[in-house]
């Protein structure tokens, strides 16, 4: 057999029956991962057909988008404040009760961001095709999933079938050599590939990420890198999986054991790009010159170092609207920017690693005056174990605040909104007009950059603030 | 899904370049259990003011764009959030088809499985046709053709597969729901 790619051997390992000119290929589908906000309308199509979950044991649901973040809320027993929100957690329990499906509610322990609760039970695995309705689904990528976001009908599809019609993407390997500075995360990493590919740049592709640079990098950080590949249009992203990947896994709660987890991880180490393999298309970056990073637009490719000048263009009127929606000015200097809010959470940035980097940068210092810092864990047992290590009073002593876990301000379904105006410095992935809230202007960073924000007041260098 | 073979319209130009799912619908309308009445809700930051007022010099509320089928968006629609509300939204308010440069993967197939008819155009196809808004098209999806009013014929690429379900309004579920013998064979074959 001719080499292979990563892609091509999770793609070929799944396809029940090939695309031909005329149709799709009927791809099968491991895991399926809902959540309340895009699989109601999915249901009733099931319903109205007479219709019945293929595989229940194959689908998991947890509930992040419109839940409430506050404690009182979660566990005091006050009912969702938003009358439609609450019937929608309300339809996912009786959804999954009629279904089958395994549920984790509002109180459970495991509960948290799909995309944090699934490489967190294990339950994403190397090798397998993972799909959700919703785009961040390339978080899986991390450790050699194939795994892609799609919409309420496919979510439908794959209920009633486990299957997905599907064309195969192209490929695109994104080759990272160098090491990374002091203060520069994957964060900054993942905000430069997108900056130097583009945010359409991804279209009808899947990257691998691959190199020296990504093979030294922690299962979380990983996780951070796939989760973004999306904003440069990728239909996924993937990192083949290797020690740091099994590490990970190993006693995780829906991982192989005993004599099967010898047998899986020998399967797993199939799943890599095979020498001489071919992909459609190739980019290289130098991680080694990168410094941390900060958007200073409205979607995600339009970010600039932290110390450099917003670009000066000549006659863009779409670079000319996204400035002026977040009130800036072409060769203004994003740094000493005053900010009213720092986000601290999402899928992108809400793990446990994530939290002890912005503590680390917070301990013994305060939140400046008149800042907002929303601290918001990816999961429940991320909250636990940050609480275990006492991060939560490191957070609390500043003058933050502390939060059940769920998506929160990164999109504000729940409530938990930046006022008209006011600059957010987020650790989350879009920055797109309204996302936080309407008028809210959005500035992406890491957790380290978003903490030192906090603490000055005003858009910082972390470096200026590490321990 | 309805079949369609023709869409005839006049053209509603939004020249925004990047415009991402959370414009189409803001996530604050996302909270809905049902996919109806969604194109109350189209553009909403864009389209009303913080009182809730339709804003007159937005395109869509302005009466050109009353009864128009054709959208046509600047470079690059759809990137963003995997929210099929975008295209319900689209419909809802009675959009056929969206022109533009690059549409996003997720939102594509969003669209198409709605009968939302995704058409990419080249860039002085594009130029031609934002410059002139309003101009009436005639769209072809059996011969899968974009006719300008001078009568010049513009191709566009639709898989086979998907020009098949729009022409015949089959849903694709359907169509999956008859291959389970092999979906069957595939989970003995791997014991799952
Ligand atoms: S945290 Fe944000 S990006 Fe992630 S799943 Fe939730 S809403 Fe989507």
């Amino acid at each position: 057999m001719s080499p292979r790619t990563l892609f091509e051997k999770v793609w070929s390992a799944h396809e029940v029956v090939p695309q031909t000119a005329d149709t799709p290929a009927v791809l099968y589908i491991d895991l399926h991962l809902t959540h309340e906000v895009t699989t109601p309308q999915a249901y009733t199509v099931l319903r109205s057909r007479g219709l019945k979950v293929r595989r229940p044991d194959r689908t998991f649901a947890t509930m992040d988008h419109s839940t409430p973040t506050e404690t009182a809320q979660v566990f005091g027993g006050i009912p969702i404040k938003d009358a439609s929100a609450a019937r929608q957690v309300a339809q996912l329990e009786s959804n999954c009760a009629e279904f089958g499906i395994e549920l984790l509610n509002l109180q459970d322990p495991r509960r948290g961001i799909v995309h944090i609760v699934g490489p967190e039970l294990g339950l994403t695995q190397p090798g397998s095709t993972i799909v959700c309705g919703d785009s961040h689904t390339s978080t899986h990528g991390a450790f050699g999933a194939l795994a892609f976001g799609i919409g309420t009908t496919e979510v439908g599809h794959v209920l009633a079938t486990q299957c997905l019609l599907q064309r195969k993407p192209k490929t695109h390997a994104i080759n990272v050599h160098g090491q990374l500075g002091r203060g520069v995360t994957a964060k900054d990493l993942v905000l430069a590939i997108i900056r130097q590919v583009g945010v359409s740049g991804g279209t009808g592709s899947v990257f691998e990420f691959r190199g020296p640079t990504i093979a030294q990098l922690s299962m979380e950080e990983r996780m951070t890198i796939c989760n973004m590949a999306i904003e440069a249009g990728a239909k996924a992203g993937m990192i083949a999986p290797d020690e740091t990947t099994f590490a990970y896994l190993k006693g995780r709660a829906r991982a192989p054991s005993g004599a099967a987890w010898d047998a899986a991880v020998a399967h797993w180490r199939t799943f890599c790009t095979d020498e001489g393999a071919v992909f459609d298309q190739q980019t290289d970056i130098d991680a080694s010159q990168l410094v941390p990073m900060i958007t200073y637009g409205t979607h995600p490719g339009m970010s600039v170092d932290i110390d450099a000048k917003i670009p000066v263009t000549q006659g863009d009127a779409v670079f000319d609207k996204a400035l002026s929606y977040m009130g800036l000015s072409p060769g203004q200097t994003l740094k000493g920017q005053p900010v009213q809010v720092v986000f601290l959470g999402s899928c992108t940035n809400a793990r446990l690693s994530d939290l002890r980097a912005a503590a680390a940068v917070i301990k013994g210092r305060r939140v400046a005056a008149g800042v907002q810092f929303l601290v918001v864990p990816g999961s429940q047992s991320v909250k636990a174990q940050a609480e275990a290590e006492g991060l939560d009073q490191i957070f609390l002593a500043a003058g933050a605040e502390w939060r059940e876990s769920g998506c929160s301000m990164c999109l504000g379904m729940n409530g938990d909104l930046v006022a008209r105006g006011a600059y957010c410095v987020s650790t989350s992935n879009r920055n797109f007009e309204g996302r936080q809230g309407v008028g809210a202007r959005t500035l992406l960073a890491s957790p380290i950059t978003a903490a030192a924000a906090a603490v000055a007041g005003c858009v910082s260098d972390p470096r200026d603030f590490l321990p | 899904m309805q079949p369609i073979e023709l869409i005839q319209s006049r053209t509603v130009v939004l020249a925004s370049t990047n415009i991402d799912t959370d414009q189409i619908i803001p996530a604050r309308f996302l909270t809905t259990t049902s996919r109806e009445g969604l194109g109350a809700h189209l553009f909403a930051d864009w389209r009303y003011d913080s009182a809730g007022q339709p804003r007159a010099d937005f395109v869509l509320n302005t009466p050109a764009a009353a009864g128009c089928e054709i959208l046509v968006a600047g470079r690059n629609i759809g990137c963003g959030s995997s929210r099929e509300h975008a295209p319900w939204a689209l419909m809802d308010f009675g959009f056929k088809t969206i022109i533009s440069t690059q549409i996003a993967d997720i939102f594509r197939g969003n669209s198409l499985k709605n009968g939302l008819l995704p058409i990419v155009v080249d860039e002085s196809t594009h130029e031609y046709l934002l410059a002139h808004p309003g101009i009436a098209l005639k769209i072809s999806i059996v011969d899968r053709t974009l006719t300008l009013p001078d009568g010049r014929n513009i191709s566009f690429a639709l898989e086979n597969f998907a020009r098949f379900c729009l022409l015949n309004g089959t849903d694709e579920l359907g169509y999956l729901l008859s291959q389970s013998a092999q979906i069957e064979h595939f989970e003995k074959a791997h014991q799952s």
